[in-house]
């Protein structure tokens, strides 16, 4: 009977050192995890899930269309009846966040017509025919755009 | 009867102080952002709600590349000729050569199209405009080894510019071109469909700037979005469609000679 015993539980040595080496492993890896591994990561994927708010942080520089008409409604009624009228105010003006922010602080600068209006303007063989082009160097003799265009209601004054 | 008066009150406690303690953690949460004085950065917009799609009309883009300098100022582009977020292609075909156009971007369209063609060589002529088309199944995302560029919710493809480690895989699988190194700070950079504006209410700043309306933002999980009638109205195309991405940017016009 007692050899029996003996027989039985022989081997248990060897395997509760197996299990505490196991159980080692598995804390090291447990604890690797936990200082590797990010915050967030695989919340929404395989990856780090506050990276989209990082993205959302960022500040912008062009305010939007819709920022301009608060101070500037005059400009924007008159041009909505124009040729112009789906151009964003700062297509031509430029990125204007901080003048929408703080108009007294940042102020906007005219862009240059005679270089500004050519952009878009000038002939082109690969522009589609829908826009109004011209060579500029004949078609205004030198003379600036805006002494015959008013940018913002762009027919002929 | 007192029993029942008394459970009554309990539920109505539970229910008020459960309201109580559920709005007082999401007014805490925002209360954050305003405090640190960008309320607008409250967690008000959902991902899950939306799934970010572009469409660009070639017929409608006169080449003046209002994208790319606008591009370039929203979101810190580096000024120099090899970098960009979005640029805009020059196609010259002859003939009936479809295989053989001849394309020129220079300085990526930043400064328009200076005319080096003859007017009337019966060659056909037509700007297009490139960017990441933040593709559903992106081969950038299934190459990065750490997990730093990935498929948002909403369907744009972002980079984790602080996880990543400038290994270059992506910059190599993407099809289309669409990422560069940044060289300050040595990793990898491409559109985010300007994530900080649309997640405002904003569009992104070459929509905001196209004077033709070439280029739009749509959501094509909002029904009433204007891309539905967009893709329904045009015979619309994406770039490679045989690489099978899955790409959201929808091109109409697109001629069969673009690569």
């Amino acid at each position: 009977m007692s050899d029996d015993d003996k027989g039985l539980f022989r081997n248990t040595q060897h395997l509760l050192r197996m299990a505490g080496i196991f159980a080692i492993g598995i804390l090291i890896f447990v604890v690797m995890r936990v200082l590797f591994v990010p915050a967030g990561f695989g919340r929404l994927g395989h990856y780090r899930a506050p990276a989209i708010t990082d993205n959302m942080a960022k500040p912008i520089s062009y305010a939007g269309r819709d920022a301009c008409g608060a101070c500037h409604g005059d400009i924007v009624a008159a041009r909505a009846a124009s040729k112009h009228a789906i151009i964003g105010c700062e297509a031509c003006h430029g990125p204007l966040a901080k003048h929408a922010a703080d108009p007294r602080k940042t102020k906007a600068v005219k862009p240059k017509a005679a270089a500004l209006c050519p952009v878009c303007h000038e002939i082109n063989v690969a522009r589609p025919k829908f826009i109004k082009q011209v060579n500029s160097a004949e078609h205004s003799g030198g003379d600036a755009c805006d002494s015959c265009h008013q940018p913002h209601t762009p027919d002929v004054m | 009867m007192s029993d029942s008066t008394i459970d009554k009150s309990r539920r109505e406690l539970l229910l008020q102080g459960g309201k109580f303690v559920f709005l007082t953690g999401i007014a805490a949460s925002a209360w954050e952002f305003v405090l640190a004085g960008t309320p607008e950065l409250a967690p008000s917009y959902k991902s899950a709600d939306h799934w970010w799609a572009m469409t660009i009309d070639i017929e409608k883009c006169i080449g003046c590349g209002g994208c790319v300098r606008a591009c370039k100022a929203e979101n810190n582009v580096p000024l120099e000729p090899f970098y960009f977020r979005t640029w805009v292609e020059r196609y010259h075909v002859k003939g009936e050569d479809l295989e053989h156009p001849q394309v020129d971007t220079p300085n990526g369209g930043y400064d328009g199209f200076p005319e080096i063609y003859p007017p009337e060589d019966g060659a056909k002529s037509f700007f297009v405009p490139k960017m990441c088309n933040h593709c559903a199944h992106s081969p950038c995302v299934q190459v990065c080894p750490v997990g730093a560029t990935f498929e948002a919710p909403d369907g744009v493809v972002m980079v984790d510019s602080s996880y990543c480690l400038g290994c270059r895989y992506c910059v190599q699988a993407c099809p289309y071109g669409c990422r560069y190194i940044h060289p300050k700070t040595n990793t990898v950079d491409k559109c985010s469909l300007c994530y900080h504006r649309i997640t405002k209410g904003l569009t992104t700043a070459c929509c905001e700037t196209c004077p033709t309306s070439a280029r739009t933002l749509g959501d094509l999980k909002n029904p009433k979005d204007p891309i539905h009638a967009f893709i329904r109205d045009h015979k619309v195309q994406v770039l490679k469609p045989q690489m099978a991405t899955g790409s959201k940017t929808y091109y109409n016009g697109l001629d069969g000679s673009v690569r």
